[in-house]
């Protein structure tokens, strides 16, 4: 057994309240009334060699903390208690400067964002070289050409050259390889990656994840992942552990993980994924699956009813003409280039419908997002919204039109302003179009906002940090509908949330566009969520459309090359081996 | 919407909202528990209240009376020790009778008189004063009170002067950015060109002396560092999501710049701006100390220390030592002050609490 752990507790210290000081249990249960002994009930899992052990569990999970907590990488105020037995050492009692020896050669870890995990002023090769000189007492030429060596192994083209690349050069996947090959420098026994592919697209996520699966393979190690994402572990776990508030639901081997989940939880997050394979109306969400539950009776996701088709001669909203857009770029001192970030983008959005955008990132499908709110000023094409060109209207004649075309970013954390309330964020635009008559109405339309959007009447007077990310893009979605708009742009709404609250999130846009016949134009790089939610796909590519047709056919039988590329990146869990198609 | 209408008018009773912490409680919470934050607000507020209780008139009111004898020694040392006036010797012998050829002479009894009739009202001087006197005989602690209140006047005008300078003029130039925003680094550039005592001196020879003249040199040269920060920050938010909702839903540029951007960012400025202070002070005390500063009838720590220069040669020290203590303190207080409010008020530290 290469790690074990066994009973892990995790707390924080709070600081002092009454004097008393104030604990936030992070792994592991409490026992009952306090006290500093041991947890009633710790986190056990163990990591055998040459295995990839999955931690599955949604924001807030603990998983994280259970994996920094194996070399100590948590805060100062974190109490760490139970065991964790590397190679039959407890690693709790192990002084710190054993630890730096273990940390970055025998036991490595890998971020979740690459672009904060590399030294933006250092070069590759420089970063590379570090540890190399650190651990394993190479120097100069010997340790260069090892990084050459590592950097080819995790495939990235033209090593030696990129050694002298500085982080901002290399792509978001090339930079994620760059963290894996750091990670592999020391030839580590173990590697920690804690949510590796989140940051990234589906493409890319699926290139590192058969990076890490091939690593794992050649270099005899044994892997700890760490995802909120079932479907991604499935395709890259032997073992797989779910956590939950704390607590370890459920742990076994993939295969019985995913064919016979024995906890409501476990089902749930199965669930609660958008798969290419049936079209459900209603996505699954966790509390639906722990309330059935209860009652004892069990509901297979089979029974969920299908979607129901959509009347096809709605009118039409939103019509978009060969728009296009161009960034200049500089080169030289006098010198521009165009950059045409859109080209010749053409599609009508019928009332009620939803028209789904995918592409990987920089293929321009955000661009042309905002360009249809004239949140970026489109270089050609017209955007007819009911008979008039958006594109040359005046001014004055714009802020009306504001009203009905809106948006809902990404990021919930950066999307709200964190100095105004909930109440004074949804109240501010109905001032800005004089919607309702005086405050009075306007709060109270807010309110009705809110209880529409699933929070409660409290959130009106709370400040931004106060909600959990899923929360905040809910109350993103209130201020898009306090203007009541007849279409709504959704840029990567869902992209930044754990599937189970993504789930939720999704389930809400399809009511709210039930009940108030919404358009949605809905911009995301996940083929499975677009073709959950969405009638029309566009695929873009490079700022092109390279296929344009209905969710189903976009599915059954895609045209594009680089259509049935994004089809097969999406993760589709695990598979028993003998159903295994080989990968496009 | 119609359903949402609907349900408006059917729940018409709004019930009490509680208001949770904003950011401006929190920030205070997190102050308190800074001890020597806290220390540093109180030596600073018994400071204001003695410059207002200056400016009513109620403290160091007679600070230009003399009411002790020149250079008065502080209390604590007692009095100088008498020393040998009489430099010429006295003639000896009985005085020449002139009367004969004073033509005044016979109004000498007359005036004798009415001398008499006149009381002297003479004060007596005070040997030693609690902070001694200086070269007039005026006493030190009054001077050193409405000379802080002068002082700290002139360093927070003039930082208030710089700061909303800066902060319009980088709102503008990190908002728009383009033309405008080269427009006002090119402003910036000629300012930070030119050595700033230079540019002070330059300001004070054509405004000539005062209070007021001090205030607008120091605001019209202070403001470039403020405005700096002020444009990067801005140039940072306006590309947030946030501002883009806001963009969105169709704010006004204006709102989008002072409703949404400024509180997001309004610690720098304060931050700023409570340095400014402590800076402007200084160089209210060097613009004085070189005959620039406020004029001859006012008293600022700067013309002590300019007045004590003379006396320090003839071993009088106490009036630099007011000035440097009094300036010391309010200084050093201030300063703690303004670093515990930007921990405090810093939202990048949220969330170690």
């Amino acid at each position: 057994m290469l790690l074990s752990i066994q009973n892990l507790s995790v707390r924080f210290r709070m600081g002092k309240s009454g004097g008393r000081m104030q604990y936030a249990q992070a792994v592991g249960r409490a026992v009952e009334g306090g006290g500093a002994g041991p947890a009633a009930e710790g986190v056990s899992f163990d990591i055998p060699e040459h295995r990839t052990v999955a931690l599955v569990g949604e924001s807030g999970s603990g998983k994280s903390v259970t994996a920094m907590s194996i070399l100590n990488l948590l805060p100062d105020n974190a109490e760490r208690s139970g065991r964790i037995l590397w190679q039959g050492k407890d690693l709790l009692t192990t002084p710190l400067a054993e630890l730096q020896q273990l940390r970055g050669k025998d036991i490595a870890c890998v971020f979740q964002d690459p672009m904060t995990s590399l030294n933006p002023v250092f070069t590759i090769g420089t970063q590379l070289v570090e540890p190399l000189r650190r651990h394993m007492g190479l120097t100069g030429r010997a340790a260069l050409e090892k990084a050459e060596s590592l950097l080819h192994e995790v495939g990235i083209p033209e090593p030696k050259r990129r050694l002298a690349a500085y982080p901002h050069e290399l792509s978001g996947g090339q930079q994620q390889r760059v963290m894996i090959a750091m990670a592999l420098a020391c030839e580590p026994k173990l590697l920690i990656a804690d949510e590796p592919t989140t940051a990234l697209d589906v493409t890319i996520q699926r290139q590192v994840l058969e990076l890490i699966g091939k690593l794992k393979e050649t270099r005899q190690m044994s892997v700890l992942f760490i995802s909120h994402d079932l479907g991604v572990v499935g395709e890259i776990a032997d073992h797989v552990v779910v956590m939950r508030h704390g607590i370890v639901r459920e742990q076994g081997p993939v295969a019985d993980i995913f064919s016979s989940p024995k906890d409501a939880y476990t089902k749930a997050l199965l669930a609660c994924r958008p798969s290419l394979e049936g079209n459900p109306a209603r996505l699954m969400v966790i509390d639906d699956h722990i309330a059935a539950q209860g009652e004892g009776a069990a509901t297979a996701p089979t029974d969920v009813p299908q979607a129901r088709p959509k009347d096809a001669s709605a009118p039409v909203v939103l019509e978009v003409r060969s728009l296009a857009k161009s960034f200049w770029l500089r080169t030289g001192v006098f010198g521009k280039r165009e950059f045409r970030a859109v080209r010749d983008v053409n599609f009508q959005l019928r009332r009620g419908h939803t028209l789904g955008v995918v592409g990987e990132s920089g293929s321009g499908k955000t661009t042309m997002g905002l360009t249809l709110l004239r949140l970026h000023e489109p270089t050609a094409g017209e955007v007819i919204f009911d008979g008039r060109n958006l594109l040359t209207l005046t001014d004055r004649e714009r802020q009306t039109m504001r009203r009905r075309i809106q948006v809902v970013f990404q990021n919930p954390y950066a999307s709200l302003n964190p100095r105004f309330t909930i109440g004074q964020t949804l109240v501010e635009p109905m001032q800005i179009h004089a919607i309702g008559a005086d405050l009075a109405e306007r709060e109270q339309r807010a309110r009705v906002l809110l209880g529409k959007v699933g929070l409660d009447d409290r959130a009106f007077g709370k400040y931004p940090h106060e909600f959990s990310g899923g929360q905040r893009q809910r109350i993103a979605i209130a201020r898009a509908l306090t203007l009541e708009p007849e279409v709504l742009v959704l840029d990567e709404a869902v992209s930044a949330l754990d599937v189970s609250v993504q789930a939720q999130v999704l389930n809400l846009l399809k009511d709210l566009q039930d009940e108030l016949g919404l358009a949605y134009v809905f911009i995301s790089h996940d083929l499975a969520v677009v073709r959950f939610i969405s009638d029309e796909v566009l695929v873009m590519k490079d700022g092109e459309v390279v296929e344009q047709a209905s969710a189903a056919q976009i599915l059954a039988a895609p045209q594009q090359e680089y259509t049935r590329r994004l089809l097969s990146a999406v993760p589709r869990g695990w598979v028993p081996a003998a159903a295994r198609a080989p990968l496009a | 919407m119609n359903t949402a209408a609907s349900t408006i008018h059917s729940t018409t009773a709004a019930p009490v909202l509680e208001r949770s912490e904003g950011v401006w409680h929190a920030a205070w919470r997190r102050f308190k528990a800074d001890r020597v934050g806290v220390v540093a607000l109180v030596v600073v507020i018994v400071f204001l209240v003695l410059i207002a209780l200056s400016a009513m008139g109620l403290v160091a009111r007679g600070w230009q009376k003399e009411v002790g004898v020149p250079n008065a020694p502080p209390t604590f040392m007692g009095p100088a020790p008498a020393a040998a006036t009489a430099v010429i010797e006295m003639p000896k012998g009985p005085n020449v009778d002139l009367s004969a050829i004073d033509p005044l002479a016979p109004r000498y009894a007359e005036w004798e008189e009415r001398a008499k009739k006149l009381g002297s009202s003479e004060p007596p001087k005070a040997q030693t004063l609690p902070l001694g006197g200086d070269r007039l005989g005026r006493d030190v602690l009054a001077k050193a009170i409405k000379g802080t209140e002068i002082s700290v006047f002139v360093g927070v005008m003039a930082a208030v002067v710089a700061t909303l300078i800066g902060t319009l003029m980088g709102a503008v130039s990190g908002f728009f950015g383009g033309k405008v925003g080269d427009a006002l680094e090119w402003l910036y550039n000629v300012f930070e060109a030119i050595p700033s005592i230079l540019l002070i001196f330059a300001f004070a020879a054509v405004l000539g002396r005062g209070i007021g003249t001090v205030v607008i040199i120091l605001g019209l040269t202070g403001w470039t560092g403020l405005y700096r920060q002020v444009r990067a920050e801005f140039m940072k938010h306006r590309g947030r999501e946030y501002v883009r909702s806001a963009e969105a839903i169709g704010a006004s540029v204006g709102s989008r710049m002072f409703r949404h951007i400024l509180p997001n960012i309004s610690h720098v400025v304060l931050v700023r701006m409570s340095l400014l202070v402590v800076g402007f002070i200084k160089a209210e005390v060097i613009l004085s100390y070189l005959g620039l500063g406020v004029s001859i009838d006012q008293v600022s720590w700067g013309t002590m220390l300019s007045e004590s220069q003379a006396e320090l040669i003839l071993g009088y020290w106490w009036q630099l030592v007011a000035a440097t203590g009094f300036m010391c303190v309010f200084v050093t207080a201030f300063s703690l002050m303004a670093d515990a409010m930007r921990d405090a008020l810093d939202p990048k530290l949220r969330g170690l609490e």
